[in-house]
């Protein structure tokens, strides 16, 4: 009862707030002017001092991007991205040589960070979770390193990866999105910037929640980072990503790879609250996330879950996945999205059953308001030899106002006489009789409908690890704000 | 057999060949609709399974084989003609060799007044206006490739047309024979069905083989249903081993009418029945049912579209299937609610119980809502038969084959008993015993 009262709260707290993270950092900042070539390519390479095997990788994928057509079977529609017309590098500019300690971080990037809600400073006092926060397109800080390092974890930029541990970069980047992929993944193999590298050893339990925090502020800027978590036999890592970026009334580009590799009983948790600039209530502007994430689990009892808050983004187009390949693998899909005024979003998961007795399971909550439209679209395949596999599926949605849309889709492929799929999908609207109830205790019909629909997504904020179900709970409240009465 | 590259076009020139034999060369909005739709085709080629409707089914026997329209004559015996409650000779029926109409095997008497049952040629003569008005109706859409091929090689099919406030009460029988030929033979029938505010109809169509011979059909049906009107339409397809063939129904109900449709598909190697059901009037409803049962290495599609337009409307489908061997089914349904369609309900549930593990089933249940105030739900479920089941019944002292045949049939029985008409749901029921198994099975 207690948490309940609080989200109310919280919720009121929030009533007049609209997109709190929109502010601009003015700090100066090296910035690549606008367009593609192999130039810019060798640019970014040069930049981030990378290996020639990078480069040649890099370059390897632009040449096929060049090639590829975009996709147009998703629902959400938008104008041709002009890829000459952004910028593919934007650092701020005493970075260059990247921070040994904290106290180097320019004390404006800091603050900034502060008002997104993550003291890095403090959270280094508070023994909790272990961020590295990415501005732009460059890693900035990365808190704990020595803490997580004695323990054999490996947390830091992929850019210092690359220099530091090549042979794991070399044998795992890749490997769950190839460079081409698709559109996106392969432009993001061609010009990636930066992200966090996560390597956990054998045995290893990590001793906190890792982070990574990404920002886009300079205008025009594409932001590309790719993310590889690689957690090695027996070990178990969790790890948190947040996003948000200031208000703009043009559409920036942010299509990161994020691949997870899981060995034999191993388990990554990957939770994802996403929260770019949505664009104004008449669709001017806002992040296009198109983010292709994958996992692998190869191992046998392996474990990969992901469980998404999808609140921002002017466009949301994505479906991370897990390829069960080895024997009673696990693969977990959370998902809550929130769409409201003209937003649109494309997202769902992939499971694909390859080993014997995997197992999977799909919850999807999906919330439209406004002029919204939010598309489910999710593939179970059971392959031929994957006995025993099990899967379960519930995607609901909520409308709320008759001028948004909820589209559910489905594929479901089974080979396999053994193989046991069930899906299940409802659609509704918010009952008329639970407001009522709500109302007639006096709640005001912004908070009821806030808290129906907390009580809708309850299956997956149980999932988010506890700091972020709390601003997950808020988000919800801010996302819907203005779509009753 | 003739093997063709991917570039030609099945059926090209198809109407130049053809032109003066078809019915309805006489007149101008034939001809032009035959030519509009032939380019129509053109444009669009053949479906393949890199557009989306057609991802899972594969159009392989087209681009292998050359088939033809019939041309021959048409008093090819037949020894035994399906029916179920026309046996052979007594009930309403009409009869269609490799798409072309036997008066000689049909049965057009005991009608009651206000009723027409003829062929599309003879509707064709007799009221030509009339017939224009219902086929040329714009709400039906865009029509896709088949259809326009339908549409530009029509030669015959049936119509059916109940004026208003008339009950037909006994079942009209429609057979579609094919294979009967040599070599391999392509028939396009057109069916029209029109029934008018309050009338009610029910509609057996048998679609089966009497030769050997390769066949493609490529069927179109345009129902629509005046206010009030009731239409139950069952669909059996037995087909052979060597027979193609796809299906397109597309329905219009007006306010407070009813489409009830039942489906069989047991035969033919490559079968698709696709269901576009238009809910145009308030308090319309339809129920789309289906039961598949799927052996050797053959191949069936059934494709649902319901499109609720207006408030206060009703869909309900069910499609359960077993399958064994190499056999493959698709599932592909999608419920559509219109912005305003409010109060709408719309439940869609396919099952599949896979036999062997060299079965496959591909289903996408599909909704796209753009209303707030309805209720739809789908599901989909996959497996084998319950494994706890058979232990009960074999602990029970039932031997393991007729256990297995019993959880079979009680599986298909959901969809079966929502069958009203008891004759025609018996006789489904005893298809369905006779498909099962009669050996033991190892899976």
């Amino acid at each position: 009862m207690s948490a309940t009262v609080e989200t109310v709260d919280q919720i009121t707290d929030l009533a007049d707030e609209k997109y709190k993270y929109g502010f601009v950092t003015d700090i100066e900042s090296d910035t690549l002017p606008p367009g593609l070539n192999e130039d810019t390519i060798r640019f970014i390479s040069a930049k981030k001092d990378e290996p020639e095997w990078m480069l040649e990788w890099r370059l390897k994928a632009f040449r096929h991007w060049l090639t590829l057509e975009e996709p147009d079977w998703q629902k959400p529609k938008f104008p041709k991205i002009d890829y000459q017309d952004a910028c593919y590098y934007a650092a701020p500019k005493n970075m260059k040589d990247g921070p040994q300690s904290l106290d180097e971080v320019d004390p404006e990037l800091l603050a900034t960070y502060e008002k997104l809600g993550i003291p890095l400073r403090e959270q280094e006092m508070l023994a909790g979770v272990a961020v590295d926060a990415v501005f732009d397109s460059v890693s900035v800080a990365t808190t704990f390193k020595a803490k997580l390092e004695e323990v054999g974890v490996i947390f830091c930029p992929i850019s210092e990866a690359v220099k530091r541990c090549p042979e794991l970069v070399k044998k795992y980047m890749g490997s769950v999105v190839p460079f081409n992929d698709n559109t996106y993944a392969t432009l993001n193999s061609a010009v990636f910037t930066d992200g966090s590298f996560v390597y956990i050893p054998k045995g290893v339990r990590c001793p906190m929640e890792l982070s990574t925090y990404f920002r886009i502020n300079e205008a025009n800027t594409g932001q590309f980072e790719r993310t590889l978590i690689i957690a090695d036999e027996g070990s178990y890592v969790s790890y948190l990503e947040g996003c948000t970026a200031p208000m703009r009334d043009e559409n920036q580009l942010h299509a990161a790879v994020v691949e997870l590799i899981a060995h034999d009983d191993a388990e990554i948790k990957y939770s994802t609250v996403q929260n770019w600039y949505p664009g104004d209530e008449n669709g001017v502007g806002g992040i296009y996330n198109f983010v292709t994430k994958r996992a692998a689990c190869r191992g046998r009892n392996s474990k990969v879950s992901w469980t998404q808050v999808e609140t921002g983004s002017a466009i949301t187009w994505k479906y991370p996945s897990c390829v069960l390949l080895g024997d009673n693998s696990v693969g977990e899909f959370y998902s809550i999205a929130i769409t409201n005024n003209r937003q649109m979003a494309d997202t769902g998961t992939k499971m694909i059953h390859i080993g014997k007795n995997t197992s999977s399971r799909i919850i999807s909550k999906g919330i439209s308001a406004g002029k919204s439209d939010q598309t489910y679209r999710g593939l179970v395949r059971m392959a031929g030899k994957a006995n025993g596999a099990r899967n379960y599926t519930q995607c609901d949605s909520l409308l709320i106002g008759d001028t948004c849309g909820a589209h559910t889709v489905p594929y479901i492929e089974s080979k396999n006489p053994s193989a046991v799929v069930e899906h299940e999908a409802t659609t509704s609207t918010i009952s008329e009789d639970q407001l009522f109830y709500l109302r007639q205790r006096g709640i005001d019909e912004e908070t009821a409908v806030a808290l129906i629909v907390n009580g809708f997504c309850r299956d997956v904020l149980q999932q988010l690890p506890m700091e972020f179900a709390v601003e997950a709970q808020k988000l919800v409240g801010i996302s819907l704000e203005g779509s009753v009465g | 057999m003739n093997t063709q590259t991917d570039q030609i076009l099945p059926f090209a020139g198809i109407l130049e060949q053809a032109a003066a034999s078809l019915p309805g060369a006489d007149l101008d909005w034939v001809r032009a609709m035959r030519i509009r739709s032939y380019d129509r085709y053109v444009e669009l080629g053949i479906p393949t399974v890199r557009q989306e409707a057609w991802k899972y089914t594969r159009l392989k026997t087209l681009e292998d084989t050359v088939f033809s329209p019939y041309h021959g004559d048409s008093n090819q015996t037949v020894d035994v003609l399906p029916g179920i409650h026309a046996a052979s000779g007594a009930g309403v029926r009409l009869v269609f060799v490799n798409g072309h109409f036997r008066a000689d095997l049909s049965n057009q008497e005991e009608l009651p007044a206000g009723v027409i049952l003829e062929n599309l040629a003879a509707t064709m003569i007799r009221d030509s206006n009339w017939l224009e008005s219902q086929i040329a109706n714009p709400l039906l859409g865009a029509a896709g490739s088949l259809e326009s091929l339908n549409a530009a090689a029509m030669h015959d099919g049936y119509v059916l047309h109940v004026a208003k406030n008339v009950v037909v009460v006994k079942p009209i029988e429609v057979v579609f024979v094919g294979g009967l030929s040599e070599g391999p033979v392509a028939s396009f029938p057109r069916n029209l069905i029109v029934l008018d505010e309050g009338a009610e109809a029910r509609i057996i169509v048998h679609q089966c083989s009497a030769g050997t011979d390769a066949s493609f059909s490529n069927t179109v049906s345009t129902v629509s249903l005046g206010q009030n009107a009731r239409l139950s339409l069952a669909t059996l397809q037995e087909e052979g081993d060597d027979a193609t063939s796809v299906s397109t129904t597309q329905v219009e109900c007006a306010r407070d009418s009813a489409f009830d449709s039942m489906t069989l598909s047991m035969g033919a190697q490559l079968s698709r029945t696709e269901q576009h059901v238009a809910l145009a009037g308030e308090g319309s409803s339809c129920r789309l049912d289906g039961a598949y049962l799927m052996r050797g290495s053959s191949h069936c599609d059934h494709t649902t579209l319901v499109d609720h337009l207006v408030p206060n409307t009703t869909s309900n489908e069910m499609f359960k299937g077993v399958l064994n061997d190499e056999s493959r089914a698709v599932f592909q349904g999608k419920i559509v609610v219109h912005p305003d369609a409010q109060h709408t309900d719309g439940r869609m549930l396919n099952k599949t119980m896979l036999l062997s593990d060299r079965a496959e089933i591909d289903t996408k249940p599909e909704l796209e809502i753009y209303a707030d105030d309805v209720k739809c739900a789908h599901g989909a479920t996959s497996g084998q038969l319950d494994e706890t089941a058979l232990f009960y019944l074999r602990s029970r002292g039932i031997p393991e084959a007729q256990a297995r045949n019993l959880l079979v049939q009680s599986f298909l029985g959901e969809v079966i008993e929502r069958i009203t008409d008891d004759v025609l749901r018996d006789t489904i029921t005893e298809k369905v015993v006779g498909w099962l198994p009669t050996g033991g099975q190892s899976s």
